[in-house]
């Protein structure tokens, strides 16, 4: 039995969502553009939108079947729902949120670590206490699966880390499908066992976050991962690899074998950044000009006109870049990765 | 120029509250509050009271019974025809009270609409106490059902959302959600509609009539006092200005009556749109 089993279409404005995926005992995020049809994906398995086909079914027990017409009401689906922004009572107190469902909340207040917060109201409570107290109002009852929209998305910056780190051990804890919605890659990743990805209501691909990252399907699983999506025309090389000539001028040399129109991917953490072309093993050296400069914690984004890469904060101070100054970006063959236009 | 525009707004504005405010004043210099008093012990200004107080309170509770699950139904389904019954809703505010008078004359009297139905059950409505009930009920309630819809429009879906997947019943969710996050804005509706109500004259007279301690409540009474003693006429006049001053006042307090009993829901909202 799947613990999660989901084969279904569901019209949305725009498009239609088309999607059959199981979910086992683990945590899977979707994630995608905003507007790629997440939340609609959540509802449609709480019950609070219905599919025109298909089915939905929760390991015996059949929660949605065009065919022989069952739809169980949302209040008979055993889900427990995070709601984008948390959906907190904000007439009751955390306490009688977590309840409202039923069962008793010292157990769970006291594992969500809010206990002496029962009192208050949600007015009264960062993002991250609001978080919990959801998490909480979730697992009230005992539900057979878990539903969260956005988890991260009301959390300040600072904040984020700590609080991704206690829900991924709440997550492996819970032993629960969990089916995660993020437009956030690095969230999903920290998060999840597996990670679907979205667009226009149809999945792309889905898999490992490591295996997303490795090969990824297409351009676009790709860029949302976070890689440079760089397109040309690729052809065999005389040192055995694979040259591509890009659009925008350079020549990249690949390990991986293409020919015709081919888009190249570079992650971000995989391009170092020079004053002069340096002399080691990386074939590729890209002469470019610096856009921006973004600080990420211990690291910092540096946007290029044809790339962007990610560099310590450290090579940052070392090298005193600054937006408009040439600079050489460097990375290995095996470190690009061709993705044929075929 | 900036100094003769700065005049002439100065000007309007005083006009305007002069204009509002003196008849209110006058009512109340005209005759010393002593008087006032003695006028309310006035054997007609009672019977008037009595009418008025009891075909209210009974029409204003026909129409919160009725009306705030009518309101919850209309404020949370789509269906074809929504805004045409919408509209329906809000045609009395339009309408002059004497067409509700006669509109109701036409449904429910003797030779109207329902007229054959009520005559066998022998039931005869023009001219009773019932009258005045139904004449107050139809002007008042689309005060109320109009406050209540836009309150019930302005509870959070995903509130509800959020209840119904923790297991509770449509009715729960209504009675636990909906209604006390909706509680602010159907009580102001709701003294809206007293207010309508209380002071209801036009549908009244021609649905009801005026006879005393029957049908005659008190803005009935004041007509009928107006040309017999002026006096009783103006200190029915005067309850009424400090009713509604007292409902007024009340309304403008709402929102912070609100902050205090459910308390930052204001805040919530507005972080989380």
């Amino acid at each position: 039995m799947v613990p999660l089993r989901l084969d279904f279409a569901l019209p949305l404005r725009d498009f239609d969502i088309e999607l059959a995926l199981d979910v086992g005992t683990e945590t899977l995020a979707l994630v995608g553009p905003s507007g790629a049809g997440k939340t609609s994906i959540l509802r449609a398995v709480a019950g609070l939108a219905r599919p025109w086909r298909g089915t939905i079914s929760c390991r015996d027990e059949t929660w949605f079947d065009s065919e022989s017409g069952v739809n169980l009401r949302a209040e008979q689906r055993s889900v427990g729902y995070v709601f984008q922004e948390y959906a907190l009572f904000p007439h009751l107190t955390v306490e009688q949120n977590v309840t409202f469902g039923g069962g008793r909340a010292e157990r769970l207040l006291c594992r969500m670590q809010i206990e002496h917060l029962a009192k208050a109201k949600p007015g009264e409570l960062s993002g991250g206490e609001r978080q919990r107290v959801a998490i909480a109002r979730a697992l009230a009852r005992g539900p057979r699966v878990l539903l969260l929209d956005e988890p991260m998305a009301a959390l300040d910056p600072h904040t984020r880390g700590a609080v991704r780190a206690e829900l991924h051990d709440l997550l492996r804890e819970l032993e629960l499908p969990a089916l995660l919605v993020t437009h956030d890659f690095e969230d999903a990743a920290a998060l999840a066992d597996r990670v679907g990805v979205l667009a226009a209501g149809r999945l792309r691909q889905v898999g490992t976050p490591g295996e997303l990252l490795g090969a990824p399907a297409d351009p676009f699983v790709a860029r949302l991962a976070g890689a440079n999506v760089l397109s040309g025309v690729a052809a065999r090389a005389a040192n055995g690899l694979t040259g591509v000539l890009l659009d925008a001028g350079p020549t990249i040399f690949a390990a991986d074998a293409a020919s015709g129109r081919t888009d190249v991917v570079v992650y971000p953490w995989d391009v170092s950044l020079a004053r002069e072309a340096p002399d080691d093993s990386a074939l590729n050296h890209v002469r470019d000009e610096i856009v921006s400069l973004t600080p990420l914690g211990n690291r910092a984004r540096v946007r290029l006109r044809l790339l962007t890469a990610e560099i310590t904060t450290a090579s940052l101070e070392r090298l005193e870049l600054r937006p408009g100054e040439p600079v050489v970006a460097s990375f290995k063959a095996t470190q690009a990765r061709l993705l044929s236009r075929s | 120029m900036r100094a003769a525009f700065a005049a002439v707004l100065a000007a309007a504005t005083a006009i305007a509250l002069a204009f509002l405010v003196l008849p209110v004043v006058a009512i109340f210099v005209r005759v010393p509050p002593g008087d006032l008093i003695g006028a309310l012990g006035h054997h007609v200004t009672r019977d008037a009271l009595v009418v008025s107080l009891k075909t209210s309170a009974i029409a204003h509770a026909a129409v919160l019974v009725v009306g705030t699950p009518a309101a919850w139904v209309l404020a949370r389904n789509q269906f074809p025809g929504r805004g045409l019954v919408l509209t329906l809703v809000e045609l009395p505010l339009v309408l002059p009270p004497a067409v509700a008078g006669i509109a109701l004359f036409a449904a429910l009297g003797r030779e109207g609409l329902l007229g054959d139905e009520l005559n066998a059950l022998g039931v005869q409505i023009p001219f009773t106490q019932a009258a005045v009930v139904l004449a107050v009920a139809f002007v008042e309630s689309p005060f109320y059902l109009r406050g209540a819809i836009a309150a019930f429009e302005a509870v959070d879906s995903s509130l509800l959302d959020a209840a119904r997947t923790l297991g509770a019943s449509p009715a729960r969710v209504f009675a636990r959600i909906a209604l006390p996050l909706a509680a602010g804005g159907l009580g102001a509706a709701s003294a809206l509609a007293l207010a309508r109500g209380l002071g209801e004259f036009g549908a009244t007279i021609i649905f009801a009539g005026s006879l005393q301690g029957v049908t005659q409540t008190l803005p009935l009474a004041i007509y009928a006092q107006f040309e017999q003693d002026f006096d009783t006429a103006l200190a029915i006049s005067a309850l009424f200005i400090v009713v509604g001053a007292l409902l007024l006042i009340a309304l403008k307090l709402y929102p912070w009556f609100r902050f205090v009993s459910i308390s930052r829901f204001r805040f919530v909202t507005s972080t989380s749109s």
